[in-house]
Order: C-alpha cells, then sequence, then structure tokens
C-alpha cells in the first residue's frame, strides 16, 4: 500500500490515514521522528488538562453548586473545540505547511469523541439517570438535543474506523466516511446555536469559524469527490 | 447596623400550625374553616377570586398560611447568593456575584404610575415605611429546571399595591428593573431588550403568597438577588419575580415581558410553574434540587425530584387558573 504521508514530506512512520487531497504536493516542511513524537506527547498531555480541570473544580466544589450542568457544559464545548481543532489540522498542512498539524489531527479527534463521549455520558448518567424514555422523548423533541445525537451518532463509526486496520479494510471508503466529520461539526454547532438562552454570542463565534473551515476546505473536498 | 428590617423584632408570620399544639390547631382550623370560607380574602384585605372556582376551591387562610413556609431543607446561602440569573449583570451563573457592585441600590426609589390614584416617584423608605418584614420560606423554580429553598424577608405585594388605589381599570401590573448600561455590563449587549420587564395579573399580584423580598437568610438582599427589592412569586417560574424594581405601572391590557418578548414560544406571560407544559430545551417534569451537599461526588448522583403543579403552591393559588388552559395561557 503506497503511504499518503509520504509524499508530504514527513519522515515519520506512517500511522496517519490521510486522504492525498489534502496535503498533496505543496510540500510540507520536514519534521523528525523525534519532534513529531514530542509534538504529540505534548498535544496528548495538554489535552487532557481540560479533563484535569474539571475533575479538580468537582472534586473542590469550585465548579459551582450545579455541578451536573458544570460537568455537561464544560465536556460539550471541549468536544466541539476538539473537533473544530481537528478541522483545522488540514488547512494548517496547507496554508501555513505545518506538517506536524497533520500529524496530530487522529489523536485531536479522538479527543473530541473522547470529550463528547463524557458528555453524553453525563448527560445519560447524571442528568436522567438512564431513564430512557425521558431521553428519547427528549432526543425526539427537542431540536438541541436531537442535533447533538446526530452529531454524536456521526462521531462514533469515525472513531471506530480512525485505526491503521480499518483504513486498511476500507480502502477508498475510508475517506468518504470520514468527510462526515463536517456533518458532525455542523451539527454539534447548531446543537449549542439552538441550546442557548438568551445569549447567543458564544455559539455563533463557533458557527462562524466553522464557516471560515468549511469555505477553506469546500474546494478540496468538492475536488476530491470528482475523482 | 442600619439594616432595612429587622426578622427578630417584625417577624409574625409563624404559621399557627408551628406554635399551636396540633390538636388545638385542628379543632381552631375547622372553626375558621367554618367561618372563613370564602371570606378568607377579607383577613388578607382582598378578594381571593371569584368565589366560585369551577376546578380548585378558593383557599382559606390556613390554606395559604400553610404554605408561607416549607420544611425542606434550605439551600445553603452560599449556593443562593453565588448561582443566579441576573442578565444585567452578566450572563454566567457566576456573574451577577462577580459583578454585583457594578448596581448602585443607594439611593433607590421606585416609579409608581398608569391605571391608580397615587402615582407618583417614592423614595425606598417611603415604600418600606408602613410594611412589617416577615420571613417567607419558598421553593424557587428555575425554567432551566433546577429549583432551590430559600427563606426570604419581605412583605406582602398587596399590602404595598393598595396604597397606591388601583383604579377600576386595572388588571395588571408591569414592573421594570432598573436600566444603567454605563454600569451594569449585561446590559451592554442587547442579550433582552432592556428594561428587563415584567407583569402579573392583579390578582395574581394580590395574592398573599405574592411578595417584595428586601432581605434573604435574614440579612439584607445581596445585590446579585436583585437589591433593594424584588418580587417572589413561588407558583411562576423564577424569572418572573423581577429583580432591582424601579417602576411599577397599572394597566388594563397585559404589558409586554422581558422573556416573552425574546421568544414568544418558549416563554408564556403566565409561565406557571407546570411539569405538563414542556420546554423547547428543558423538560419541565423534574428539576435538579440545589439543596445539601453541592459539593464532591456525592453532589453528581443526587436525582432530581419531581416538579409540581404550580410548584406544590396548586392548593393556595390553583383558583387563580381555574377556567383557563394552561397548556394555553403557558
Ligand atoms: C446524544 C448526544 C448529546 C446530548 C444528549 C447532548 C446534550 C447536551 C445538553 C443537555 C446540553 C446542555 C447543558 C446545559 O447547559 O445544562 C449540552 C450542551 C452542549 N453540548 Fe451536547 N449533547 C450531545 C452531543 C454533543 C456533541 C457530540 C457535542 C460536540 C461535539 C456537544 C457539544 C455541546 C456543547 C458545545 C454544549 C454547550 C455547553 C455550554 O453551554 O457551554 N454535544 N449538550
Amino acid at each position: 500500500m503506497t503511504n499518503k504521508i509520504a509524499a508530504t514530506g514527513v519522515t515519520a512512520g506512517s500511522d496517519k490515514p490521510f486522504p492525498a487531497s489534502a496535503v498533496d504536493n505543496k510540500g510540507s516542511r520536514k519534521i523528525s521522528v523525534s519532534r513529531l513524537a514530542w509534538i504529540k506527547i505534548a498535544v496528548f498531555f495538554a489535552a487532557c488538562i481540560p479533563l484535569a480541570l474539571l475533575v479538580v473544580s468537582v472534586l473542590t466544589g469550585s465548579i459551582g453548586p450545579n455541578p451536573v450542568e458544570g460537568i455537561e457544559q464544560a465536556t460539550g464545548e471541549w468536544a466541539l473545540r476538539f473537533l473544530l481543532l481537528s478541522l483545522c489540522a488540514t488547512p494548517l498542512t496547507l496554508h501555513l505547511r505545518w506538517a506536524w498539524a497533520a500529524r496530530v489531527r487522529r489523536m485531536i479527534g479522538l479527543f473530541a469523541f473522547f470529550y463528547a463521549s463524557l458528555h453524553v455520558l453525563t448527560y445519560l448518567w447524571l442528568d436522567h439517570f438512564w431513564v430512557w424514555l425521558d431521553i428519547v422523548l427528549e432526543i425526539v423533541e427537542k431540536p438541541f438535543i436531537t442535533a447533538g445525537f446526530l452529531a454524536f451518532v456521526v462521531l462514533v463509526p469515525l472513531a471506530v474506523t480512525s485505526n491503521r486496520f480499518a483504513v486498511r479494510r476500507l480502502g477508498k471508503r475510508w475517506k468518504a466516511l470520514h468527510k462526515w466529520v463536517y456533518f458532525a461539526a455542523v451539527f454539534a454547532v447548531l446543537h449549542f446555536v439552538w441550546l442557548a438562552k438568551g445569549d447567543r454570542l458564544e455559539p455563533v463565534v463557533y458557527l462562524a469559524i466553522l464557516l471560515i473551515l468549511l469555505i477553506l476546505r469546500l474546494p478540496a473536498v468538492l475536488r476530491s469527490n470528482e475523482g | 447596623m442600619n439594616s432595612r428590617f429587622n426578622p427578630e423584632k417584625k417577624s409574625g408570620a409563624i404559621p399557627s400550625s408551628e406554635i399551636t399544639d396540633r390538636k388545638v390547631f385542628e379543632q381552631r382550623r375547622t372553626l375558621i374553616k367554618a367561618s372563613v370560607a370564602g371570606a378568607a380574602g377579607s383577613l388578607f384585605g382582598y378578594s381571593l377570586g371569584t368565589g366560585s372556582a369551577l376546578a380548585n376551591e378558593v383557599a382559606d387562610e390556613d390554606t395559604i398560611r400553610a404554605a408561607f413556609r416549607t420544611t425542606e431543607e434550605l439551600t445553603s446561602q452560599k449556593t443562593a447568593t453565588s448561582y443566579n440569573n441576573f442578565y444585567e449583570l452578566g450572563t454566567d451563573k457566576g456573574d451577577p456575584a462577580r459583578y454585583a457592585n457594578r448596581l448602585i441600590t443607594e439611593p433607590w426609589s421606585v416609579k409608581v404610575d398608569g391605571e391608580c390614584n397615587k402615582p407618583g416617584t417614592y423614595t425606598l423608605e417611603d415604600i418600606l415605611k408602613p410594611h412589617d418584614i416577615e420571613e417567607r420560606i419558598y421553593r424557587l423554580r428555575c425554567v432551566e429546571a433546577w429549583s432551590m429553598v430559600i427563606p426570604w424577608n419581605g412583605f406582602q405585594l398587596g399590602d404595598l399595591l393598595k396604597r397606591f388605589e388601583p383604579t377600576g381599570n386595572a388588571k395588571y401590573v408591569a414592573f421594570e428593573t432598573i436600566l444603567d448600561p454605563d454600569r451594569l455590563p449585561g446590559q451592554r449587549r442587547p442579550v433582552l431588550q432592556w428594561p428587563y420587564r415584567e407583569g402579573l395579573r392583579l390578582d395574581e399580584a394580590m395574592h398573599p403568597l405574592t411578595i417584595l423580598a428586601t432581605g434573604m437568610y435574614g440579612e439584607d438582599i445581596p445585590n446579585q438577588n436583585g437589591a433593594p427589592l424584588r418580587l417572589v412569586v413561588p407558583w411562576k417560574y423564577g424569572f418572573k419575580s423581577i429583580k432591582s424594581i424601579v417602576r411599577i405601572s397599572f394597566t388594563e391590557k397585559e404589558p409586554p415581558t422581558s422573556w416573552n418578548m425574546s421568544a414568544p414560544h418558549e416563554y408564556g406571560f403566565y409561565s406557571n410553574v407546570n411539569p405538563k407544559v414542556s420546554h423547547p430545551r428543558w423538560s419541565q417534569s423534574r428539576e435538579r434540587r440545589l439543596a445539601g451537599e453541592t459539593k464532591g461526588i456525592s453532589a453528581l448522583f443526587s436525582p432530581k425530584v419531581e416538579t409540581h403543579f404550580l410548584n406544590g403552591y396548586a392548593d393556595q393559588v390553583g383558583s387563580l387558573y381555574a377556567d383557563m388552559d394552561l397548556k394555553k395561557f403557558f
């Protein structure tokens, strides 16, 4: 199997499935194996910081008198942030030639899924105590919950197929499948916009970021669809 | 200390059920029921309803008094004063406490206008002078599906409104919160149409459960909770209980109210607590009671409690809505 990453000039071992269109022959700056390893370690620990702070704030009570709501909000926001960050990787690689950005994309995407899973778990357990009737009713009746649910439903197969084995098994279909990440992002942002009460500034900022990312990616996505 | 009230001295609202021997109390209750039924209003200085309520009997005095204090576990003072919705000071729950000092409460005056014989601008002292401050322990249910139990110090709104002599045309009372965008950080952005507006039907406003609070937990009310004068209507969602009131108007027509103006399909004029009327964002059938342990792991696993019709005050105020379709007038 040809290693598409090689074409970017990245010298580290291939562990990153990456659409050829995203990194074509622009040639990102070379990055050494050890430097990449350090970057990955740094990103990993950085991505754990929000969780650590959340745990501390729950244990000390600094999260406030409604910790369940606090956890739900923090994990939801971090899921969305990591999701949008993962969408930044390709533009950064293409336009700024940050080769490492493409190489940490999978990890960031998985962190998005990790925080989203904590978020959904909080909702199912601490918010609704597994009362499935209530949960299903909310998913059906409340548009903002429907949107969050759809975002999560899209993220699950992406996370499951993020490993090298799945990339190999799925071949071409892998790329098509993983374009769905844009749908997940759209649903997640809608989820936030619709749940906001009164003040919509924050979700609208996320919406603007998403739109910029979509506009940046649109040409490449369309091109690869034709191919 | 120049406290706006002294609950020790003036408190006169200990329900008879708590200070009277149970048996004597029951007897008295029956007697009172016989003599006061239907006329309970006169003891409170107004008529409690139409007298011919269909679905709900008009409550007698004891029933109403019984709701002056709940024995449920209180929300801690810290929680009630640090977790607030007061968008004038910011939309985050911690903002009101954080920016509390931006609200200037001295001097304070209230403009009274509309359908009444005694309009004018009244200083806070004018407003408070004749009223005895009593303690009311009420449940507070937020539309966001959380609730608290708060000991308020205040007086019945109806006693104040009577002083302004509403005319026969007065059917509603409208309230406004202070407008001060130079100082209040939340008013610099059009999150809502400022000033914040709320309103009640006159009979709701005159109901003995409806109070104006000047204190909570036996202390002056903190700015983040609506100093120096706020409404407390325990059977309605919290946003109806408007804070830091600077204007009271008697109107003939239903007055515009802020959340209803912002999202009419989500927030009705009445906004009575009703588990059967779902909100597009929050199912209203349960609530998270913010009382007891709110720290550490155990706080995470305290289940939500059932939400009751009219926040558990149906026996007292149900008759106000006897002939109304509350799904339509939500
Ligand atoms: C089954 C799926 C989901 C459910 C049931 C769900 C439920 C919720 C609920 C109930 C809230 C409101 C929290 C509150 O303010 O009290 C919320 C907030 C939020 N959720 Fe979700 N969610 C789901 C999936 C997702 C996903 C996949 C993402 C992002 C990738 C996400 C991002 C957010 C964000 C950003 C917020 C706003 C946090 C804030 O108010 O600051 N959610 N979600």
